[in-house]
């Protein structure tokens, strides 16, 4: 069975196709990639996918449950890691920690558990009692991938984890993303090419909501007939960059 | 379960902000302290401890519509939301979870008032209590505005909303200050029409012992309540279902 089979999945906005006809496989252990320029309908298709916006039309089925069907069963077995720090400024580090255990069903004890072990896992011992606003951005988005883990999610939606960190705290979340790869299946949508090529099983290219070229780094490159991944994409992509339409 | 780790979590935001604390229990005490102290230097009766001490204690309230509709439009305006909506968490748990810390605030709030008031010369009995019961549908209903709010708007337009227009309204138009019926005309019908100073009224009655006049005031607040909780429930679980929160 695989993780993500998407059948005809569109999603319109009043007059705009946001995602048109999107069908897609994703094997269970795979860490697919999305990519595609501002308003291509990366982040709609993860709205989708996660159950936050209902499809115009089509299906997406992730580990046998229907999104439109079984959208609570789909919400436990999945969880996200937003484009943006989603964290809980107020509560300290292990607070959010267990908050997300708690939501996910998780008793007190057990949820305190997980919390200690995800601590030791991520390096965040040492920052378990400081309040999540009091945290570099770097620290931030790597509380809120612990977060989106800590629920031992099947499928793992990670929006564009690294926008605005710098080099350092960017590679140190690749490590990160590295380390899990390969249990679970993730799904990563990202601006940074070099992200993309490092990380990904397989790419899919997304240009005006629709999925104009699959497949891995390197079939990628020679479907381009380039040995750069970036004039690859851009060859593939097929359009002119839009900016300010994302939604 | 999901539901009490929420609401923790809410709890935990709520107190832990100190301007919270400092403006929903700090200022009614102060505004209590303030007119006090005018009614011991003026020789006639604007600011009796016993009328006074529920219409600071509601006036208190809106200062809970700020903070639910803070909580719930800071989550929204932020990406935390996001991780929330794509939780187990259910439309009647995130309600619940948003509700459930803000009643045992509300509370405290209206206990630290009528406290503040025995200090000040208010003779404690049983009505006491009877009042901050009498005044739990004006704490759901503020709670419902904030709610509401939070899920209609910004964390910048609550403030506008709910931290300049409903303290405006729940100090002019509550009779707390002033009898409306000084005013009168169109002020005194349009205060009429509004739950604030039924509620205020209700507390009163409590207050003084007048039981057979709560009801006719406290059934303006609960059909307030009743109506305002109805919306924001309805916009919330609408804007839920279209991905819109």
């Amino acid at each position: 069975m695989n993780a993500i089979e998407t059948t005809d999945l569109t999603k319109v906005y009043k007059t705009k196709t946001a995602v048109d006809h999107l069908n897609l496989s994703v094997a269970q252990g795979e860490l697919f990639s999305l990519l595609g320029v501002n308003g291509a309908g990366k982040t709609t298709a993860i709205k989708m996918l996660s159950g936050l916006v209902k499809p115009t039309s089509g299906d997406a089925v992730l580990l046998g449950k229907s999104i439109l069907a079984h959208p609570q069963e789909v919400k436990k077995l999945i969880n996200v890691s937003p484009q943006e720090t989603a964290v809980a400024q107020n509560l300290t580090v292990r607070e959010n920690l267990e908050l997300i255990c708690g939501i996910y069903g998780s008793a007190r004890k057990e949820a305190k558990r997980k919390a200690q072990e995800m601590l030791c896992s991520f390096g965040m011992e040492e920052i378990a009692r400081d309040k999540a606003k009091t945290l570099s951005g770097g620290w931030q988005r790597r509380l809120s991938i612990a977060m989106a883990l800590i629920s031992n999610p099947k499928i793992l939606f990670l929006d564009e984890p690294t926008l605005g960190l710098d080099v350092l705290a960017r590679r140190d979340l690749w490590s990160t993303i590295r380390e899990v790869k390969g249990s679970i299946t993730i799904i990563l949508t990202t601006h940074y090419l070099e992200e993309a090529e490092a990380l990904s099983d397989r790419i899919g290219i997304l240009a005006q909501g629709r999925l104009k070229a699959l497949g891995t780094p390197q079939e990628l490159m020679r479907q381009a007939e380039t040995d750069r991944f970036e004039d690859a994409f851009v060859a593939l992509c097929g359009e002119p960059t839009k900016r300010g339409d994302k939604r | 379960m999901k539901t009490a780790a929420f609401a923790l979590r809410n709890t935990k935001e709520l107190v832990r902000d100190r301007l919270n604390l400092v403006f929903g229990i700090g200022f009614p005490i102060v505004l209590l302290l303030l007119l006090s102290l005018i009614q011991s230097n003026v020789p006639v009766e604007l600011f009796a401890i016993g009328q006074l001490a529920p219409g600071i204690a509601v006036f208190g309230l809106s200062f809970i519509s700020l903070f639910s509709g803070f909580l719930i439009a800071k989550d929204r305006t932020s990406s935390f939301m996001l991780r929330l909506l794509t939780s187990p968490l259910t439309a009647r748990g995130f309600l619940a979870g948003y509700t459930l810390p803000l009643l045992p605030l509300a509370v405290a709030q209206m206990c630290v008032c009528f406290g503040a008031a025995l200090l000040l010369g208010l003779s404690f009995n049983a009505n006491i209590l009877l009042a901050i019961l009498v005044l739990l549908p004006a704490a759901l209903l503020y709670i419902g505005i904030g709610l509401l709010c939070g899920t209609l708007f910004t964390d910048k337009q609550v403030g506008g909303v709910c931290g300049a227009l409903l303290t405006n309204l729940s100090a002019w138009l509550s009779g707390t200050w002033f009898d409306t019926k000084l005013v009168g005309g169109m002020f005194q019908r349009i205060a009429d029409l509004l739950p604030f100073s039924h509620a205020v009224n209700a507390g009163r009655y409590a207050l003084a012992g007048e039981f057979s006049r709560i009801l006719p005031d406290l059934g303006w607040v609960i059909g307030y309540a009743v109506v305002v909780f109805g919306i924001a429930v309805a916009v919330f679980h609408h804007r839920m279902r279209s991905g819109n929160v």
